[in-house]
């Protein structure tokens, strides 16, 4: 190589090195070899003062076993980093040059005359080979580059696409948790309506029982003063039996009559202290709460029972009430399965009702009225019937829709609860599986409708 | 002396029947009986001049005993007036007051006091 081939060879060659420390990312990629690779100008530095001042062939040699150590240097990382595909490209590319350099320089000595054009020809083809390589390193890491970009993207898409899944997980487990919380929340106050329900049911059974306490002091009274009665009589009448025996010439005749009229008293004592006890039982059996246990039940006696009770109760609160009952029971009726003390509830709320209606109607003072209430039983087909009825005062339309609605009432505040119709509809259909109607016209009467399943 | 007792409880006539059995035997009085208001008037009036003294329960359905007391005592009846006792359990002033005014010669309450009721009875002169 000619001197001044020097001075272009060597920047280009360091150049050339800085390039490809730049182009493969060595300082990153192979940190040890880019410390030599740094310090690869000093070398060169040297050889290109010593051909300034000495020249000659041997700096020439030097200068070219120096591209050929750093050729076959770049040859090496081009191996050591052939995982990158353009490095090894590179590296491919760099082989024949190296070879001829490395051939050159180690003919060199022994051969002078080697054919300079020759040499320069199989340059000039080592550089087309070369530079097409280098091509095609720089077009792969091109693509490599676009194909980590857009790998690059993709990835961070991904993680944004992750960040909001997190934010959305998070938002569901917030949102899970809220309504777990209300579920909850709303659960305790259900719970609590419960209770408090069961406790007006309850309270409503107690005010019921309380109108009707002094119906049933009266109904008690009465059989008992006919106990009392009867004994205090028989007592007599035993007497006058003894009487009777002691006489000299006894009368058979009142004897029979004396001892008939004490079997006689007797069954009435019997009687009317059983009638004084199913007082009692039913009273008990309303206050108790509902076990909800069907037993065949008497509708007749239950019925009558609850009219007289309802009866007496209303007018032990207004002594000048008076009204006429009319119990048309259908004779032999079969006893149905029902609760009792559930059923009573009802009747019981239709007779008050039904008394309160008639004693409105009274109040206000038309002439000539006679306040009726009536209930009425009857077998039709395969159910039994309970026709509650009254002449009083009647409701419109707009209250018949509504009377069985909870906590509606037409009384004034602190006279009703407002339940009784509505759990009285409760027990019928949900209890019994009955139903239970109302059929009123305004200003003549109401009339309510029972019917059970009768078998 | 002939009385008519007034109740809706039909186990009343037994029991007047026996508590009075040596009365109605010796025929000093004699008891009618009537399940109603309504029943005691038209015994009354087919009945006329009979009756000397009306034993009359107040709370009865239909006609009460206190409106049975004011057609007894305003109704053109045929003379003697009859006497009219009242016999309630609801033995409240209210009512005792009531019944007096309309012209009750009595007012008892129930349970009924058959002795002090036998010495009333005996006390009313027997026309």
């Amino acid at each position: 190589m000619a001197d001044g081939q020097l001075y272009v060879s060597a920047p280009t060659a360091i150049g050339l090195v800085y390039w490809g420390r730049k182009a493969l990312d060595i300082p990153t990629r192979l940190p040890q070899w880019d410390r030599w690779l740094t310090r690869l100008w000093r070398p060169m530095a040297v050889i290109v003062v010593l051909g300034l001042v000495f020249g000659g062939p041997v700096i020439n040699w030097l200068d070219d076993v120096f591209m050929a150590v750093v050729l076959c240097a770049g040859i090496a990382i081009g191996w050591e980093l052939r995982a990158y595909r353009p490095a090894l490209w590179m590296a491919v590319g760099l082989v024949p040059g190296t070879l001829l350099l490395v051939l050159e320089v180690l003919l060199r000595p022994f051969t002078r005359a080697l054919e300079t054009g020759t040499v320069d020809n199989i340059e000039g083809l080592v550089l087309c080979w070369a530079g097409a390589f280098f091509l095609v390193a720089r077009s792969l890491a091109k693509n490599q580059k676009a194909d980590v970009a857009a790998r690059l993207a993709a990835e961070q898409e991904q993680r944004a696409l992750e960040t909001q899944s997190q934010t959305l997980e998070y938002e569901v487990n917030q949102r899970t948790a809220a309504l777990s919380r209300q579920t909850d929340e709303l659960r305790a106050t259900l719970a609590e309506l419960q209770a408090t329900q069961d406790q007006l049911i309850q309270s409503e059974k107690m005010a019921s029982l309380g109108e009707l306490t002094a119906g049933i002091a009266h109904e008690i009274q009465n059989p008992l003063n006919f106990v009392n009665n009867f004994a205090d009589v028989s007592v007599e009448l035993v007497a006058e039996l003894a009487e009777e025996r002691a006489r000299p010439t006894r009368d058979h005749t009142l004897e029979a009559e004396l001892l008939a009229d004490l079997k006689q008293n007797l069954a009435r004592i019997a009687q009317h202290g059983g009638r004084a006890s199913g007082i009692v039982r039913g009273m008990l059996e309303h206050s108790r709460a509902s076990t909800g246990e069907r037993q065949p039940t008497d509708v007749n006696a239950l019925a009558d029972e609850y009219l007289r009770l309802a009866y007496h109760g209303l007018r032990a609160k207004d002594k000048s009430f008076n009204a006429t009952l009319q119990p048309a029971l259908a004779p032999g009726l079969p006893s149905i399965q029902a609760v009792p003390g559930d059923l009573g509830r009802v009747l019981l709320n239709l007779f008050t009702n039904a008394f309160y209606a008639v004693q409105k109607r009274q109040q206000s003072g038309e002439s000539g009225y006679a306040p009726t209430v009536g209930v009425r039983t009857e077998l039709a087909a395969d159910k039994l019937k309970i026709v509650v009825s009254d002449n009083g005062t009647g409701m419109p339309a707009d209250v018949q829709a509504r009377i069985f609605q909870p906590f509606f009432t037409t009384k004034p505040s602190g006279e009703g609860t407002g339940l009784g119709l509505s759990l009285a509809h409760d027990i019928i259909v949900q209890g019994h599986g009955g139903t239970l109607t109302v059929e009123s016209r305004e200003g003549q009467g109401t009339e309510f409708t029972i019917l059970l399943p009768a078998h | 002396m002939k009385i008519l007792v007034v109740d809706d409880e039909p186990d009343v006539r037994l029991l007047f029947e026996q508590r009075f059995r040596r009365e109605i035997r010796s025929g000093e009085f004699a008891f009618s009986f009537a399940y109603s208001g309504e029943e005691a008037l038209t015994f009354l009036r087919e009945h006329p001049s009979e009756v000397v003294l009306i034993l009359s329960d107040i709370n009865m359905p239909g006609m009460s005993g206190l409106e049975l007391l004011r057609h007894v005592k305003q109704d053109p009846l045929p003379p003697p007036p009859p006497l009219v006792m009242m016999l309630t359990a609801y033995g409240d002033t209210e009512t005792h007051a009531q019944a007096m005014q309309l012209g009750a010669n009595d007012f008892l309450t129930k349970p009924v006091d058959f002795a002090a009721l036998k010495e009333k009875l005996h006390a009313i002169p027997s026309l």
